[in-house]
């Protein structure tokens, strides 16, 4: 990261210091979610649901309202909170154990019913917390503490596509791929998380923001041959873009 | 005072609205009752069923092992419920499906041909209120004018000419006896 | 005095809810209890309310925890499977130490069962059901008109307490009908402020809500506050009913549905010239103990009966010690004793003593 970005802490971040490895983009991930916070202005009406992964602490770590979800449970949590005050921002944050394997059946309802919600979802194609076994979105071969020879579909099946697959629903509003790997993406990744948060003051539904990100410690690589990994390997079978806009098509069939 | 009744049918033949307007009745004139239903999937096509208590005094068990009156309207429910009657229940038969009697002699036999009736003042439907005029008449237990206003406060949301049916029925039912 | 109405169980319990100022129900069907989804889906639009059949029990239970932590009075109702799945949950929601009420329309088990009456879910619904030390407060009607008054206090005690708390309840008592009066709606400017709420942090400190803590003294710490709590729970919150306990031949415990059927028990024993007391625990938990071995000095026996294999019945012996006798009868799958057999009950354990 340059150094310009890091200076400025943004107010919605807390004092407490992050507990991510380094070079795990978890941290990023983070900062931008909280100078997207900053800028909108919307601290004070904000609340985090924290997921059970390596962000588990996350709830701490932005100066805002928050709290934990059971692993998986943060759509269901977050439907309650929003239809309970239609008026306040909720955000989950979810890894991919998280979100794409014990809480597939919530993630996939909230987004068919297009909760007003945000989810901030990070790939990292393993399990960091527990010490680097398969996650759903390990890809074909890869070597994980479960799966030592690297993922066989014949047993494992195969990776899945969360994106692609939840923007074959009706009900999700905004969906899109991004990445945390170099300065423009990282520009990109804003732009994609401040839009969702956007679609969530404007009332227009469900926005999920999927980040490709690094786990230096389980994949066993330096922070920067972590971030050439994730480049080579998960780019290719995770390609990068928006999956889903009812904003722009809805605008598209207004000038139409 | 303390009435137990069951009364039993196939699903659809209306003995579940027959018991909540007893026990609709029964609360309009100050007494205790209480209402349960058989339910599950039998209720879909199978017998249904429903046990009504209308006490002077409050009920404990809303469930009842000995009915003093059993109400029929086909064969399959008078062989399940005829036995556990009190001994010299009343038995109320809907004599248009039910052609014959149970074993036991002590019995009070009550026969309504139901269903024809019910055909006479063509709709079938009404068939569970022919029996409830018949049921009331014979037991007394409450007045007609209860059961109308029951009639009235169930039937409330539908149709004028439904209301009066059912009234026409019911009168028809307490004419018998 | 509010006008007697006719009601279905499960539809009181609902509009107790309503006029306890709950306006948030998460639910998902299930026998015997759907008539209280289905009368929440209709009668929530009308005062206001939200209502949501989410996609399992797992995500409703969330949807509490989540609804809860934004300071709102919220419910689900659901029956014996459902109440499992939620467990995890409402663990959670001990741990987070979060209000809501859980009404547990119970039905036969184990497994999938079937959907007739039952108690077979009392230790589930007493000893903490889910992971880690933590209790419900749970409450056991025994008529309409009492399940009515358990809802709205319920709700008190929820917030009170910030405690998940269940009505445990039966397919007998959700599906019957009786006369009932209804207390007055009350009005949500009365319901109680909660300053912990993640309502936003404007002008004041984030508010952070979580049963979680990796450092074992600092989590052993949060178990000793809902410790203190559970103790002033016992201390304040023990509720019952005794009758006929003067000179009774022999004391019953039973709850629920089973103490309703005990009253026509005690009136056909009375004609038979026997005797019976009935102490009926009205919270489950926290159980009354304390009164009922006073009680238990004064008889011979204490007769417990339940539609289970016998699950109060290990709070009984709790209890009684050795005060007294402490035979159990119990029915199990969804059957629903009668008064004349649980009577022949009675009526031979009392012979068997006198004989002695
Ligand atoms: C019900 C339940 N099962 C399992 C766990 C253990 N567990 C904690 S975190 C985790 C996986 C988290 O992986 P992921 O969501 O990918 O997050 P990451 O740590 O990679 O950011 C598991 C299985 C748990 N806490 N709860
Ligand atoms: S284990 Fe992986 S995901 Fe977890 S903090 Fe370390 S690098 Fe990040
Ligand atoms: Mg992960």
């Amino acid at each position: 990261m340059n150094a310009k970005v890091v200076m400025k802490r943004p107010d919605s971040l807390s004092k407490i210091d992050f507990t991510y490895c380094p070079g795990c983009h978890h941290g990023i991930v983070h900062r931008l979610i909280a100078e997207v916070i900053d800028e909108l202005g919307i601290r004070e009406k904000t609340v985090i649901v924290a997921p059970v992964g390596c962000s588990v602490f996350a709830y701490t770590f932005f100066e805002i309202d928050g709290t934990v979800a059971s692993h998986g449970r943060a759509p269901a949590v977050a439907t309650g909170m929003k239809r309970a005050r239609p008026d306040r921002i909720i955000f989950t944050y979810q890894g991919d154990g998280d979100l794409a394997a014990i809480g597939t059946t919530e993630i996939v309802h909230a987004a068919n019913r297009g909760e007003n919600i945000t989810v901030i979802f990070i790939n990292n194609a393993v399990y960091g917390m527990t010490g680097g076994q398969m996650a759903p979105t390990t890809l074909i071969g890869q070597r994980t503490t479960t799966t030592i020879h690297g993922r066989d579909p014949k047993a494992a099946g195969y990776p899945i596509r969360i994106c692609e697959m939840l923007s074959q629903l009706e009900g999700p509003t905004y969906i899109e791929r991004v990445a945390v790997d170099t300065p423009q993406h990282v520009m990109k990744a804003k732009k994609a998380i401040k839009k969702a948060f956007e679609n969530q003051i404007n009332g227009l539904g469900f926005s999920l923001i999927e980040v490709l990100s690094t786990c230096p410690t389980n994949w066993g690589l330096p922070p920067v041959e972590a971030i050439k990994w994730l480049q080579e390997n998960m780019m290719k079978f995770y390609p990068l873009g928006v999956y889903k806009d009812k904003t722009r098509e809805e605008a598209k069939e207004g000038i139409v | 005072m303390t009435n137990k009744l069951i009364a039993a049918g196939f699903g659809g033949q209306g003995m579940m609205l027959l018991g909540q307007l007893i026990a609709y009745a029964g609360m309009l004139e100050g007494k205790h009752v209480t209402w349960l239903p058989s339910y599950g999937p039998e209720m879909r096509g199978g017998t249904a069923n429903c046990t009504v208590i209308v006490s002077d005094k409050p009920i404990g068990s809303p469930v009842v092992a000995t009915p003093t009156e059993v109400i029929a309207m086909n064969i399959p429910s008078m062989l399940k419920f005829s036995p556990a009657l009190v001994e010299n229940g009343k038995l109320f038969l809907n004599s248009s499906m039910i052609d014959r009697e149970p074993p036991r002699t002590d019995l009070e036999i009550i026969k309504v041909p139901a269903n024809e009736i019910a055909d006479e003042l063509g709709n079938l439907m009404v068939a569970n209120i022919i029996m409830l005029g018949a049921y009331i008449k014979k037991t007394g237990i409450l007045s007609q004018d209860s059961i109308k206003s029951a009639l009235e406060h169930k039937l409330m949301r539908k149709k004028k000419e439904l209301l009066e049916l059912d009234i026409k029925a019911f009168e028809r039912g307490t004419a018998l006896l | 005095m509010a006008e007697k109405v006719l009601v279905k169980g499960n539809e009181a319990l609902g509009e107790a809810a309503i006029r306890a100022g709950c306006r948030y129900y998460f639910g998902y069907p299930i026998t015997p209890q759907s008539e209280l989804t289905e009368y929440m889906s209709r009668r929530l639009p009308e005062v206001g309310g939200v209502f949501l059949q989410a996609e399992s029990e797992v995500s409703v239970v969330n949807m509490l925890y989540g609804a809860s932590c934004m300071g709102v009075r919220v419910m689900t109702s659901t029956s014996s499977p459902g109440f499992s799945l939620m467990q995890e949950g409402i663990s959670y929601m001990a741990g987070a130490e979060l209000p809501a009420v859980f009404i547990n329309v119970v039905r036969g088990g184990p497994g999938l069962g079937d959907i007739q009456p039952a108690q077979g879910d009392y230790l589930q619904a007493t000893k903490g059901g889910g992971h880690g030390d933590y209790r419900l407060i749970v409450l056991g009607p025994s008529t309409i008109q009492e399940a009515i008054e358990l809802v709205m206090l319920a709700f008190d005690l929820a917030d009170e307490y910030r405690t998940p708390v269940e009505v445990l309840a039966d397919g007998m008592i959700g599906q019957m009908m009786e006369p009932v009066e209804f207390p007055e709606m009350r009005s949500l400017d009365t319901l109680p402020e909660k300053p912990w709420a993640l309502t936003g942090a404007k002008g004041r400190k984030p508010n952070k809500i979580t049963s979680f803590d990796l450092d074992p003294y600092k989590l052993e710490e949060m178990n000793l506050r809902y410790e203190a709590t559970r103790k002033r729970i016992i201390a304040n919150e023990q509720r019952w009913e005794e009758e006929n306990i003067e000179g009774a031949d022999i004391l019953v415990a039973a709850y629920g549905t089973v103490g309703r059927i005990m009253k026509t028990v005690m009136e056909m024993a009375r004609e038979r010239g026997i005797k019976v007391g009935l102490f009926r625990p009205i919270t489950l938990w926290p159980f009354p103990y304390k009164r009922l071995e006073e009680l238990s000095k004064g008889v011979d026996t204490v007769f417990t009966v339940e539609m289970s294999g016998g699950q109060m019945l290990e709070d009984v012996k709790l209890a009684v010690k050795d005060n007294a006798k402490t035979p159990f009868y119990g029915r199990m799958g969804g059957v629903v004793p009668t008064p004349e057999e649980i009577l022949d009950q009675i009526e031979s354990l009392v012979k068997g003593s006198e004989n002695r």
